[in-house]
């Protein structure tokens, strides 16, 4: 038995929370909370287990942050949300679209909050997602600097994964569709590409510095130096000191490929992660390769894999997991769960061995955290 | 006064008021006015540079403005659009 776990969940139509019992078996839907709007991202702050925050908007209007204080019983609107500076007369502005990612920032610093944006931007707020000011040397630094290698996917270009270094609050990576992946060790005053290793074979030069399309970028919370990387071109891994991405989707079946949105960490083990392959081929279907949809795990850091699909369809089952879409609670055993483009919940409570549909009918889910 | 009709995807900011005087002598100062009574309105219909967002629409006395400087009078009605955006 373990501590109840509650699913947060971001959909193209609002957000819906599922409360579990202790035995992660039982779950109760309360929701929807902002039906209509689009929220693609709903993450707990794990520093005060209180405090969550929604990025959200809807069809007609502009993007904005939602914030609840008391574990999504009740909400209020960021006073100042991510917003880039008014330029003057006659220069080009940039205009947030959409608050794409949030994460909680380091242990050291409550109330510190990271937002990425599309178009490319990254923001932060220092108290607690009420108010958010452009992180400067990301906006007006590295941006400007790389925007010419910058274009955007189906829903616009994004910053997203910015991971604190629990071992250092200065210490800072990002992701960029389509742009590579960063690194600051000044608190995001500068920034410098680390993307050795990754290939990019949508593009004419695979020796780029950056241009990639990291899809999710994972930091290992127990072990800082490890990190793990579901790209657009595969699975790697990186272990730093080292800045050379080691593309670990190779050992990955070959009839399944390399190619999904979101990796997922073991939180106390840093050789285990999963992935959820997606079909990658030709036009890029976005779906479940042969519409057999399974998670694929390693325990060796990525030097084999295995197939985990035990309750899951075994066919016809059209549907593929977004980048935010896919989390581990931190009980023992792991729980895991993801949530899927055609509106359900799949949990398994035993570290993926078995799974279980535990919600049907959702709208589009962009994303699934656990608290 | 100017009589501003509100659309239901902002009903959270006015409360449900479908319909609100306040006062304005252009299209910006009225935002401000608005913005000053319901918080967090503004950024949502109107971007961080000032332009009016793509699905959102101002009408003056039922004419489109397009710009904020648009001049208002006592006695204007000003209708909030907000236009088809998709499924």
């Amino acid at each position: 038995m373990t501590a109840p776990v509650t699913l947060l969940v971001g959909t193209r139509k609002g957000a819906f929370i599922y409360r579990g019992d202790a035995a992660r078996k039982a779950w109760q839907l309360d929701g929807p909370h902002f039906l209509g709007n689009i929220v693609n991202h709903l993450v707990p702050d794990p520093r005060d287990g209180r405090t969550w925050l929604m990025a959200a908007k809807t069809g007609h209007l502009g993007p904005t942050v939602f914030r609840s204080q008391d574990a999504g019983r009740t909400w209020s609107e960021a006073t100042q949300p991510p917003a880039f500076r008014k330029v003057d007369e006659g220069e080009e502005g940039r205009a947030v679209e959409s608050v794409f990612w949030l994460s909680p920032g380091h242990a050291s610093e409550p109330g510190v909050w990271y937002a990425g944006t599309s178009p490319v931007g990254m923001f932060r707020s220092e108290d607690g997602g009420a108010t958010w000011k452009e992180v400067a040397g990301f906006n007006d630094g590295l941006y400007p600097e790389i925007r010419h290698a910058i274009f955007p996917g189906p829903n616009g270009a994004q910053a997203h994964s910015i991971r604190v270094d629990p071992a250092d609050a200065r210490h800072l990576y990002v992701g960029i569709s389509i742009g590579g992946v960063f690194e600051s060790t000044d608190a995001g005053g500068t920034w410098k590409p680390l993307n050795r290793g990754v290939d990019a074979d949508f593009l004419p030069d695979p020796d780029l510095e950056y241009g990639h399309d990291p899809h999710t970028v994972a930091l290992h919370p127990g072990n800082p130096q490890r990190l793990y990387q579901q790209n657009h071109c595969g699975i790697y891994r990186l272990d730093r000191p080292a800045s050379k991405w080691i593309r670990i989707g190779r050992n990955m079946p070959k009839e399944i490929g390399d190619i999904g949105f979101p990796i997922v960490l073991h939180p106390r083990d840093p050789d285990c992660a999963w992935v959820f392959p997606m079909d990658g081929t030709e036009v890029w279907p976005r779906t479940s390769p042969d519409g057999h949809p399974a998670v694929y795990r390693t325990r060796d850091a990525g030097e084999s894999w295995e197939r985990q699909d035990h309750g899951m369809p075994k066919q016809h089952a059209w549907w593929t997991v977004k980048r935010q879409a896919m989390c581990a609670d931190d009980a023992n055993p792991l729980g895991l769960y993801f949530g899927t483009t055609s509106g359900e919940i799949w949990a398994s409570a035993d570290e993926g061995r078995n799974w279980n549909r535990i919600a049907e009918h959702l709208p589009h889910i962009y994303s699934i955290a656990a608290a | 006064m100017i009589r501003v009709l509100i659309p239901s995807p902002l009903f959270s900011y006015t409360g449900g008021q479908k319909q609100i005087e306040a006062e304005g002598d252009s299209l910006e100062a009225l935002l401000s006015v608005l913005d000053a009574r319901f918080p967090g309105m503004r950024h949502r219909i109107v971007d961080e540079q000032d332009r009016i967002r793509p699905h959102i629409r101002f009408f003056v006395n039922g004419k489109m403005a397009q710009r904020l400087d648009r001049r208002l009078l006592a006695g204007d009605e000003v209708m909030i659009v907000a236009a088809l955006s998709g499924g």
